[in-house]
């Protein structure tokens, strides 16, 4: 098991191969990764660090992310998640005054080297609001598509893509109406239907159910496990119960650092650090 | 009754009798229009030339169509300037950028429209040596541009930002984002803004004065000194002749006609073409 260890403050990573951990046999990859798609680490990420303006947000992140599991980012409020996911997709950039340090690789390829268009066809991202366009239902799925300049049906990759995020039947006889006749769960559904439409390696979801009820909730969890031979996730959650249900990595974060990274189960049963202890069981956050 | 229901009816009465106020403005203007207009509407209003003095008859067809003229050229010119400046302030331009361009427009849009009218003469009449649509058209189009980037404007920050996140994050470069959901979803809006620009230049008289001047026939072309409404209305209502009168009252009935037109044409066509905004 490469890349899961604990973390101090400000220490690397420890790669200790966590033999103890009871996890699934696909999981116990070599250490060594390959080059190709399917290696077994999608995301190596060294010293990474992020700050708006004069404010560090980051304070030297490193972390690996294994292909095709879902991979959750748990902690308090303002403590860097949502700016380590950003940070994924370059999506940072979009702040004016954010500055970003240190090594993302992406299938060992540098992001910051990489066309940031083609790196966000790879790296898809859903928001925490669901945020669908104001078109309808299919020219929300589209829209990916009509911009890469898809060629093929469209109303086949669009069903596709509504079937993988588990909407079609609710859809399939309104594609045309305006997406915002749907409810907010609906929405957020159409919203990964959409970011799948393009086919990304990789998607980040930015706390994707806080504004759902518990059942759109499980829906959208039992989705994410249905991706996962397809897509590596990242998903940030406040949501604890969501992190051990639905990941099978847990990186726990406070104050922008990197306190543990372990798989789930150990994690939430027996953690390695006081502070994430703490923070699973309430005591703060 | 306390004093706060007291306060209440007040300024319920208050406002309620300002917003009837503003209304009832726009329609005694109206029917006053059509009071003394009507009578001197007839086909030959809209299709004759106008005639000379003591001769009963004639009309303002060339005015009807110079005015026509002018406004699609001034279209031409402030909608796609106003807006694409619009699109750079809310899209592009950086904090001080943006304040110093906001301000220069809102300058420009407090220019006197007389000097608008003297900046056109100096830029096209005196090197064309002569009055011409195109130098309406132009100074009428300068007097576009600020309303229309100030609306373009404040109805692209209105769209929220996380549908520009969601654009980006799916791989849109940013033009293809402004371009794919920015702008269509404040494009009501913008046309909005837009009908308002126009209906605001369809009545300037003043830079039209040493611009387009006027014409008693025809203007072929762009390059001729062309009649138009406004100007019109100006001539004949300061005229001794009650027969003109009456025609500047038609031809006020006429303009305004046109733009309330204009507007509720648009107006339809968008609320039919577009049932997708929230």
């Amino acid at each position: 098991m490469a890349s899961v260890g604990t973390v101090h403050s400000g220490n690397n990573v420890n790669l200790k191969s966590e033999q103890s951990v009871d996890t699934p046999q696909r999981f116990s990859l070599p250490p060594k990764p390959s080059v190709t798609a399917d290696s077994s680490l999608r995301f190596k990420i060294s010293g990474l660090k992020v700050s708006y303006g004069p404010k560090e947000v980051l304070h030297g992140i490193d972390i690996n992310i294994s292909s095709n599991v879902v991979t959750a980012l748990i902690g308090p409020s303002g403590c860097g998640k949502s700016t380590f996911l950003r940070s994924l997709n370059r999506m940072t950039e979009t702040v004016r005054t954010a500055r970003v340090e240190g090594d993302i690789l992406l299938d060992d390829e540098n992001i910051a080297d990489m066309d940031v268009v083609k790196l966000r066809r790879r790296v898809g991202m859903v928001f925490q609001r669901p945020n669908p366009f104001p078109k309808s239902i299919f020219d929300n799925v589209a829209y990916g598509l009509r911009i890469n300049g898809h060629k093929g049906s469209l109303s086949e990759s669009v069903e596709h893509s509504l079937r993988r995020a588990a909407l079609w039947d609710e859809v399939k006889d309104q594609l045309h109406k305006s997406a915002y006749t749907l409810s907010g769960g609906q929405q957020q559904r159409l919203c990964i239907a959409r970011a799948l439409a393009v086919d990304p390696e990789v998607l980040l979801l930015d706390e994707p159910c806080s504004a759902l009820d518990p059942v759109t909730t499980a829906k959208i969890e039992e989705l994410l496990f249905q991706l996962k031979p397809s897509c590596t996730i990242v998903i940030v959650t406040h949501n604890m119960q969501q992190a051990a249900r639905a990941s099978d990595f847990t990186a726990f974060l406070l104050e922008g650092r990197l306190i543990e990274y372990q798989p789930t189960p150990k994690l939430f049963t027996t953690p390695a650090d006081p502070r994430t202890e703490a923070y699973i069981t309430g005591r703060f956050g | 009754m306390t004093r706060r229901s007291v306060t209440n009816v007040v300024m319920l009465t208050l406002t309620g009798a300002c917003a009837l106020l503003t209304v009832s403005v726009m329609f005694y203007i109206l029917g006053y229009l059509a009071w003394h207009g009507a009578s001197a509407l007839s086909w030959n209003f809209f299709t004759k030339l106008p005639a000379p003095v003591n001769v009963p008859g004639g009309g303002m067809a060339n005015a009807i169509v110079g005015s026509a003229k002018l406004l699609l050229l001034a279209c031409c010119i402030g909608v796609p300037v106003g807006i694409l400046a619009g699109i750079y302030l809310s899209e592009f331009a950086g904090h001080t950028i943006a304040s110093v361009l906001r301000f220069t427009v809102d300058l420009l849009n407090g220019v006197p429209s007389i000097v608008i009218g003297i900046f056109a003469y100096t830029v096209i009449v005196l090197p064309m040596h002569t009055f011409s649509t195109l130098a309406g058209g132009f100074a009428l189009g300068i007097m576009m541009i600020p309303i229309s980037v100030r609306s373009t404007e404040e109805y692209l920050r209105a769209v929220p930002s996380s549908l520009r996140e969601a654009s980006l994050a799916l791989g849109a470069a940013r033009w293809a984002t402004i371009t794919r959901v920015v702008v269509p979803a404040a494009f009501r809006g913008i046309l909005t803004g837009v009908m308002l620009a126009l209906a605001r230049v369809a009545g300037e008289t003043a830079p039209l004065i040493f611009t387009a001047f006027g014409n008693n026939s025809w203007s072929h072309g762009w390059s001729q000194p062309t009649a138009s409404l406004p100007f019109m209305i100006y001539t004949y209502a300061v005229s001794p002749y009650d027969d003109w009168h009456r025609q500047a009252w038609a031809a006020g009935l006429v303009l305004v006609t046109l733009v309330l037109l204009v507007n509720i044409v648009t107006r339809l066509a968008l609320a039919r073409k577009m049932p997708l905004s929230r």
